[in-house]
């Protein structure tokens, strides 16, 4: 047994090296932007880059629009689903699962066949139109995991019950949902928001290929034209990134103790 | 589509299916940003620039650099996958298997987590501050060794450094896809073979090999979609210099390179069609992987 042990602690040793050294490498590089002393003057100059700034809180703002438009598409179709529509659930798995089929660089392509400004929807022909596109496009990349988290939320609770209860209390649709529903699957529905918002806020292919002023473009830039910024923003995308799982895990814990 | 006329063969009360007025948003969605933009491509990919009917496009796709960018996207993606897989199932296993402190697995599982979403354009330049000329990696070999590992034929830009770039959100996603199966092998199982006088190795020849096979295998063909379909990465790491599938449909999309846009519908198509089947047959394999993990 005790042979079977080191090559666990060798595998979990190697994993970790494999993991940690380009953070610690990435680090070490962004620090090196003034010669001969190490400064965090590369997050200085990229924070204070207005394309930075105006980039970022564009892509925040998409994350935002992505997961408000998501959960009102998503929370209502698989509670309807759940209470009234049990047959069609492998439908619906199917569809939520497309997008991990058919690549985002495919998606994007017939996007912008299918909306391009000589079209019968044209979209893209405006940057606003282009925007609700983008958005729409960030909708469908979250959508398998979105819909998965909704999901496991709404099959921990009594749907049916939940439901009925609050109908002989005379609640419509809407309030069942807003008031009932939702409160029972928040922490579901946080893990499902923050899970899209690391998804969207770097995303490179939609919107580059979209031509809007995202995150992700604005990274690629920096990384083809300056040195020590692109490691400095490595670091804070990983960072971000930490977060939101980080956050994920605090709210599903809290889920696991209400339980208890 | 299957299960809307399965729907409406059955009798519905008032005639309006109240119940199907619920899911329309949703259909409608999934209709306009999900099927019809992939049915746009599928069908030009067989129509000439004119809209008459044509295999041409499937096969232009036989010409020397196309099958060279599916090619090498296939091996990158077959590399990242296996290694990935083999790799995230050792830790997965090294984590769970016992003899290590409590905290690792939920340290690792955190981890797993954070690193299988971080993709795209910063891991590139991860790698380039590890790997590259200048990387840390690279002047540590060249300083404390004197190996100089870019004398010695490796380039961060290549197939290679590509696919050592995927292993990191490749492996990590292994490590939470395999997790439930490897906790679903039971304890009983290695008790059972020990008492009948199974060496070790008998054990996972005969017993665990077999039952944890197909999840292996599911797993690996997510992890061969998954970098099949990236772009960000390579894209920020190489430029155009690694002529892999994502990227000459992004430079034709971009500018129209190939000269044919119904060329592009076809590229596209053999994407779906390769991601499509690896995915069939991870369902496939979860489905038969599922009936001894409960």
């Amino acid at each position: 047994m005790k042979q079977n042990r080191i090559g666990h602690w060798i595998a979990i040793i190697l994993g970790s090296l494999y993991f940690v050294v380009p953070l610690i490498g990435t680090f070490e590089f962004s620090l090196r932007k003034l010669r001969g002393v190490y400064s965090f003057e590369a997050y200085r100059v990229v924070l204070g880059d207005p394309a930075f700034q105006a980039s970022f809180l564009y892509s925040v703002g998409l994350a935002c629009l992505t997961i408000i438009i998501g959960l009102l598409l998503i929370v209502p179709t698989a509670y309807w689903v759940q209470l009234r529509l049990k047959r069609l659930q492998p439908f619906v798995e199917f569809v939520t699962l497309l997008p991990l089929v058919v690549p985002a660089i495919v998606l994007v392509f017939g996007y912008l066949r299918l909306y391009n400004s000589s079209s019968w929807l044209p979209l893209t022909a405006t940057a606003r139109g282009t925007d609700i596109l983008l958005t729409f496009g960030y909708v469908t990349l979250a959508l398998p995991y979105m819909y998965r988290s909704v999901e496991t939320g709404l099959k921990s609770i009594d749907v049916r019950t939940l439901t009925e209860a609050a109908e002989s209390l005379g609640a419509g649709p809407a309030t069942i949902l807003v008031r009932i529903i939702l409160p029972n699957i928040r922490s579901a529905i946080l893990s499902g928001a923050f899970l899209t918002f690391a998804i969207v806020i770097g995303e490179f292919t939609f919107a580059s290929l979209l031509n809007r002023p995202a995150f992700g473009p604005y990274l690629q830039l920096i990384g083809a034209n300056r040195a020590y910024e692109p490691a400095a923003l490595t670091i804070m995308s990983f960072a971000i990134t930490w977060a939101c799982m980080g956050i994920i895990q605090v709210v599903s814990r809290n889920r696991a103790a209400m339980r208890k | 589509m299957a299960a809307q006329a399965q729907a409406a063969s059955k009798p519905v009360q008032g005639g309006i299916p109240w119940a199907w007025v619920g899911v329309t948003p949703f259909l409608l969605f999934a209709i306009l940003f999900l099927i019809l933009p992939t049915l746009f491509l599928v069908v030009g990919a067989f129509q000439d620039p004119d809209g008459n009917l044509t295999l041409a496009n499937i096969g232009d796709l036989f010409t020397p650099s196309i099958l060279s960018a599916y090619w090498i996207s296939i091996k990158v993606s077959l590399a990242s996958g296996l290694t990935g897989a083999i790799f995230g199932a050792f830790m997965a296993y090294a984590a769970i298997g016992g003899g290590l402190p409590n905290w690792i697995k939920p340290t690792l599982m955190t981890f797993s987590g954070v690193a299988s979403n971080f993709a795209g354009v910063p891991l590139a330049f991860a790698f380039l501050a590890t790997l590259g000329r200048q990387g840390l990696v690279t002047l540590f070999l060249m300083n404390v060794f004197g190996l100089n590992i870019y004398a010695q034929g490796f380039n961060i830009l290549t197939f290679w450094g590509l696919t050592i770039t995927y292993l990191y959100f490749q492996i990590p996603l292994m490590v939470l896809i395999f997790t439930p199966a490897i906790e679903g092998l039971r304890k009983e199982w290695r008790e059972a073979a020990t008492i009948l006088g199974a060496s070790n190795w008998q054990y996972w020849r005969h017993v665990a090999g077999p039952v944890l096979m197909p999840s292996f295998l599911g797993a690996a063909l997510l992890l061969f979609a998954n970098s099949f379909g990236a772009i960000a990465t390579a894209y920020a790491l190489t430029g155009s210099s690694l002529n892999i599938v994502t990227i000459l449909l992004y430079a034709q999309i971009r500018g129209d390179v190939l000269h044919n846009q119904n060329l592009g519908y076809a590229i596209a198509l053999g994407m779906i069609v390769i991601t499509g089947l690896s995915n069939l047959a991870y369902i496939w394999l979860r489905i038969r992987s599922e009936r001894w993990l409960k």
